[in-house]
């Protein structure tokens, strides 16, 4: 099948457009058909994902899978993957129908619910997807409106102001990558991006409103994109919008939008940023060490000191993030492949973070740590597994999030031992966060009366986090399954990397010795 | 047979904590204890079969990613078959005992079921643990450092209700992982430098590492060294050395059978365990063990002082456990690996035991732990009291001097004072040789309150007190057992002639027969041994021959054997001491105690108050993370981000709400698909415009 790709991505669109036009009403009835639609439709598209895994070839580093057809106004229609896409249009595929699951009990516009859901899919996986500039942008931005509504119709209290904070914040990052992409247009004459990924662009120093510009246009431009990948991240200082939509968000939109949303600004610095402008990243990169560093730290202090459970773990998504950026520039083997790990492990763990959240939240109507404690004389299953997921968050060994963690540090020991030991003084901080919250919530004795009654997890929310629990401990047994995958690619995008880097220096020393 | 010894646990684990539902609590834990006692039975086939060699055996592969490759993956030499009997026998032990022990607790509420969590968790402990011994390289052995610490998290806060045991979980994980980041950041420099993490390679490099300079935060280092002491800042969390030690007393919130285990027997000695198994780098690395040495004498010394006033049974214990771990870091540090192992083996059978019997006790009393309510119960619990004696006999180094004849930690803790005097260190053997004395003061101490004398507290109780069920004596007797003989009857394979020992370790003695026939003194010149060993013989040790490495230049193990007789003697001295002054304050004058803590009061309440280490530590680094998240939070988020950053988008918000407000929510789809479009027709107009020029 040469546009399995276009399947993959666009089946959930499908889906989407059908229920819109074709279910009508309110009544149970239809909102069951609309749940189970998009259930359907989910799970299909993850099968048809396996086929993509299936076909994959992890030793060509190359695009695979390419599609290409002329599109609108003289664009072009192209999408592939490489092995850096690939793992994160798995998991997107994958955690889907866990996240359309797990939001079975909305009542609330469920229909729009879904749509939304279905939509978000749809613009998500063509992130990871589309080859093309533009194509990139409109999936890149268009994910935006489905998670504004999500957070805006679905959300809690505050929800309007999360809402247009979080769009705000995002979308004006992304007006300068747009600029950014206008320019590499120019400058390229092209929007294709295996085109652009060979072009280099111009380092040379320029001169700007008296300012020099050291690595010249591709500075300017990898700070464009930094810009938008940054707030996506979020990287600190630009984080304060993710606490504040993960709180109003529903249950299932944490879930997208800390599982898989934030993973587009490490996809971006991966497609873009790093190897598009290699003077740039490395010129760039120690602004990017203490930013991360910075984040780790301050984050998880914060964190600390939560009152409500689902800041403290957008808190620590944050701080997990740091890890990510650090390990991306990096820039050696195990810096990048523990950054690609880490953001598909954060994945399942933050997934589930968020959904373990939700089961209490569905019960009780509150995030607030103070109105539990004790829950583990209720709801033993749910102690367990919030338990093993709370352990995985704090990087243990066994567990997905040890390995992303490990290898980050280890690539990023090679490049500055300063930030290493900062961010690694993480793995304290988050031990002690977590801890505390589980403590706080779980253990004791249960004294409140509101709780007394409360229920543990019910056959549906068992199934939501089985697969969950199985990629977790899978993923930390064994990693292989994904460095795999991406190991090739990343061997690949380094290898042009240092060749970029080591060209740009030998033209710099020509420059010199013409000067003199 | 190693690889079944290394996931049985894990099977039985499995089996007993999840499919207990299923197959019932008892025949869970009938399970998962027949397993380790399979186990204990394969490990005692391999110890006493192992011929020296190293081997490995491949399970899988575990992270890869580029030149970081690492398998799950056994290596099999002298120091994993020491470990494998200890934590097998010692875990085998701990399950049985568990049986008598967790049968009635009054911390469960009427059908609750709690019996097959906690030997599901001590199974998984023992997985961990085994992971840790096992392991052919330093991640594996980081999952198995923090799988044992998850596993101690787990067992420390097993009863949920208390609020004191969920802080002393936290305590003890939180701080744990502080020693962690240094073991981390020394895993980080050793692959920065060797581009490998299995041992092999790393200790082939080992001799390059010492004549290398890394640049680690503000100055250049050795390498050697740095790698070393980064190492051992894990160990000094494991092993609760001194500034890391303070979750290990709290750590007594546990049941009394995992304070055997965990924080006794296996856990805490991991930290020894890995800095015998870096030998070769430690050998390199002249400054760390130095501090090594030092860290170790200075916790000896403390944590002996803490025990001499602590009334709960199991903190006296606890203590001194911290200062026993300490003796074993002052041999790793001077070099005797094999003594530092002699003592970690002898003292996981007679500490293990003081723990169970200290169980018996509470458990015979109702889970009373004050030591002043107890008193002459050894009519009460006539067993208990004999495997307590022994234990006691063992721990405060009772034995014939200057022979080998003694008690089991008579032998191996006379081994590490000898070769502290044998290395030149004076004040740490003088340290040692007072921690002894106290040792065996705070021993005969807690003998003397809890056996001896006139019941005291609740009469009740007193009367009600009862032995022990089967199940647990006959793991006390098991120990008692080896704390009499497990010192003697491999005192020539641990601190033997140095030929015995490298041959029992594995290593090609080729250099060690020149110089123990060259000279008795043993001080041939160092220079010269080295040439001679090298040029003449072609087989010297190198390191990763063999389970440890002997530098060239340590003579240490070899030169203990003949330190003066008051030397040899002078541990033996310190144990009489101690036990007449025990013997003379809790026996003939019980009321000198309480006198002597009015008169001496600040110096009695800095000893009870554990030197204030806590609450030093709650100040500095507890109340201050506080602070500053809370600040971070409030003013950084808040004020400084929120307020500066987003300042023009918030003056854009109020408007938006508004306009939102205003609209209903169906509304809210109008917006959206304009910003849809408005999106399209911008990025469309501005691409196509751009092309034009």
């Amino acid at each position: 099948m040469s546009n399995l790709l276009s399947i993959v991505t666009f089946l959930p669109a499908l889906a989407a457009a059908i229920l819109a036009l074709f279910l009508r009403g309110e009544d149970r009835a239809a909102q069951a058909n609309a749940k189970w639609l998009a259930l359907t439709a989910t799970l299909a598209t993850f099968l048809a994902s396996l086929f993509l895994l299936a076909g994959f070839e992890p030793a060509n580093p190359g695009f695979q899978f390419v599609e290409e057809e002329p599109w609108i106004f003289g664009l072009t229609y192209r999408m592939g993957v490489d092995g850096i896409s690939l793992p994160f249009v798995m998991l997107t595929t994958f955690l889907m129908p866990i996240t359309i699951l797990a939001c079975w009990d909305v009542t609330h516009r469920v229909k729009e619910y879904m749509i939304a859901f279905l939509a978000l899919e749809t613009l998500m996986i063509g992130v990871f997807t589309a080859l093309d500039l533009v194509l990139f942008y409109l999936f890149f931005e268009g994910g935006l409106i489905p998670m504004f509504l999500i957070i805006g119709i679905w959300g809690g209290k505050d929800r309007i102001y999360a809402a247009f904070k979080f769009f705000l914040y995002t979308f004006l990052g992304s007006v300068l990558m747009l600029v950014a992409m206008i320019a590499m247009y120019v400058d390229a004459g092209t929007t294709d991006i295996p085109r652009l990924l060979r072009h280099s662009f111009d380092a040379g120093p320029v001169e700007l409103m008296g300012w020099q510009i050291m690595g010249g246009m591709q500075t300017l431009l990898w700070l464009a994109f930094f810009a938008s990948f940054a707030v996506k991240m979020p990287m600190w200082p630009v984080h304060t919008w993710l606490p504040d939509a993960h709180v109003q968000a529903p249950t299932a939109g944490s879930v997208v939008l800390a599982a898989i949303l934030l993973k587009m600004g490490g996809y971006g610095f991966l497609r873009f940023s790093l190897p598009m402008f290699p003077v740039a990243s490395e010129l760039m990169a120690p602004l990017v060490f203490w930013l991360s560093a910075i984040a780790i730290v301050y984050t998880s202090l914060v964190a600390l000191m939560q009152e409500d459970m689902k800041k403290l773990i957008a808190y620590s998504s944050v701080a997990h993030m740091g890890f990510v950026t650090m390990g991306i520039f990096a820039a050696n083997r195990q810096g990048v492949d523990g950054a690609i790990f880490q953001m598909i492990s954060h994945g399942f763990i933050s997934g589930a973070l968020f959904l373990c959240v939700g089961v209490i939240y569905d019960r009780m109507h509150t995030r607030e740590i103070a109105a539990y404690g004790g829950l583990v004389n209720r709801m033993p299953v749910y102690a367990a597994v919030f338990m093993l997921f709370t352990m995985a968050n704090v990087g243990l060994p066994g567990t997905s999030g040890f390995v992303g963690e490990f290898l980050t540090l280890a690539g990023i020991f090679q490049v500055n031992t300063w930030v290493a030991a900062v961010a690694a003084t993480g793995v304290i901080l988050s031990a002690a966060y977590a801890l505390w919250l589980y403590r706080r919530v779980v253990f004791g004795d249960l004294i409140k009366e509101s709780l007394k009654a409360i229920g543990d997890m019910t056959r549906r929310e068992k199934a939501v986090f089985a697969p969950l629990v199985a990629m977790t401990v899978l993923l930390g047994v064994y990693p292989s399954l994904v460095t795999d995958l991406i190991g090739p690619t990343v061997a690949d995008l380094l290898t042009r990397y240092d060749t970029a880097l080591a060209a740009a220096a030998d033209a710099a020393a020509s420059l010199r010795l013409a000067a003199n | 047979m190693e690889t079944v010894i290394l996931l049985a646990p894990l099977a039985g684990a499995i089996i007993c904590g999840f499919g207990w539902r299923l197959i019932g609590e008892q025949a869970g834990m009938v399970i998962a204890t027949a397993i380790l006692f399979l186990c204990m039975l394969l490990s005692w086939i391999v110890f006493l079969g192992h011929d020296g060699e190293t081997s490995r055996i491949v399970l899988m592969r575990f992270i890869d990613s580029g030149t970081l490759s690492t398998d799950w993956a056994i290596r099999l030499d002298r120091l994993t078959a020491i470990m494998l009997v200890v934590v097998t026998t010692v875990s085998a032990l701990v399950h049985l005992y568990s049986f008598g022990y967790m049968a009635h607790d009054d911390n469960w509420r009427h059908g609750e079921h709690y019996r097959a969590r906690f030997f599901a968790y001590l199974s998984f402990f023992t997985f961990a643990m085994l992971a840790l011994v096992t392991s052919d390289n330093l991640v594996q052995m980081f999952f198995g450092w923090e799988g044992v610490g998850v596993a101690s998290y787990l067992l420390i806060g097993f009863y949920w209700r208390k609020g004191s045991a969920n802080a002393a979980a936290i305590k003890a994980f939180v701080v744990n992982r502080i020693g962690d980041f240094g073991f981390a950041l020394g895993i980080f420099a050793l692959f920065y430098l060797t581009d490998a993490v299995s041992f092999d390679v790393i200790f082939g490099a080992a001799p390059r590492l010492a004549e290398t300079e890394i640049a680690f935060l503000w100055t250049s280092w050795n390498a050697a060294e740095l790698i070393a002491f980064l190492l051992f800042v894990g160990a000094m969390g494991k092993s609760a050395q001194l500034f890391l030690h303070t979750w290990l007393p709290d750590a007594m919130e546990g049941p009394t059978p995992v304070s055997a285990l965990i924080h006794a027997a296996t856990m805490v000695t991991a930290g020894v365990f890995l800095v015998c198994r870096m030998s070769p780098v430690m050998e390199f690395a002249p400054g760390a063990t130095a501090f090594i040495t030092w860290i170790g004498a200075a916790t000896a010394f403390f944590a002996a002082t803490v025990g001499l006033v602590q009334n709960d049974i199991k903190r006296v214990i606890a203590y001194s456990t911290c200062s026993q771990l300490g003796y074993m870091f002052v041999a790793a540090g001077v070099g005797v690996y094999s003594v530092a192992m002699f003592h970690l083996f002898t003292h996981a059978f007679f500490k293990a035991m003081l723990f169970l019997g200290a169980g018996s006790v509470i458990h015979g009393m109702h889970h009373e732990q004050d030591m002043r309510n107890y008193g002459g119960l050894r009519h009460k619990l006539p067993w208990t009291f004999a495997a307590m004696l022994v234990g006691t006999l063992a721990i405060t180094g009772v034995g014939i001097p200057l022979t080998q004849y003694g008690f089991a930690g008579f032998v191996s803790k006379d081994a590490i004072i000898e070769s502290a005097f044998a290395a030149g260190e004076l004040p740490v053997f003088w340290l040692l040789v007072a921690g002894a004395a106290m040792t065996s003061f705070y021993s005969w101490r807690l003998m003397f309150m809890t056996f001896w004398g006139s019941p005291r507290g609740d009469h009740h109780t007193h009367e009600h007190a009862h032995e022990s069920p089967r199940t647990m004596l006959m793991p006390l007797a098991v120990l008692a057992a080896g704390s009499v003989l497990a010192g003697m009857v491999w005192y020539n394979s641990f601190f033997g002639k140095e030929e015995t020992v490298k041959a029992w370790f594995g290593i090609p003695v080729a250099e060690a027969a020149t110089d123990a026939s060259g000279d008795a003194a043993g001080h041939a010149p160092a220079a010269e041994a080295h040439a001679g060993g090298d040029a003449v013989h072609g087989a010297a040790a190198l390191p990763g021959e063999g389970a440890i490495y002997i530098g060239p230049d340590n003579h240490v193990l070899h030169d203990a054997h003949y330190v003066p007789a008051w030397v040899r003697a002078a541990p033996f001295v310190a144990m009489l001491l101690g036990l007449a002054v025990a013997f003379q304050f809790y026996i003939r004058r019980p009321d000198w105690p309480a006198a002597l803590a009015r008169n001496q009061r600040p110096l009695y309440l800095f000893l009870l108050n554990k030197w204030y280490f806590d609450e030093i530590y709650d100040f500095l680094f507890v109340r201050s993370a506080r602070a500053i998240g809370r600040l971070l939070w409030k003013k950084g988020d808040g004020a400084v981000i929120d307020g500066s950053i987003n300042g023009l988008a918030m003056g854009v918000v109020p408007f938006m709400t508004r306009l939102a407000a205003r609209a209903q929510s169906g509304y809210v789809f109008h917006y959206a698909f304009a910003m849809v479009l408005g999106i399209a027709i911008l990025v469309t107009w501005m691409t196509l415009s751009a092309g034009g020029n």
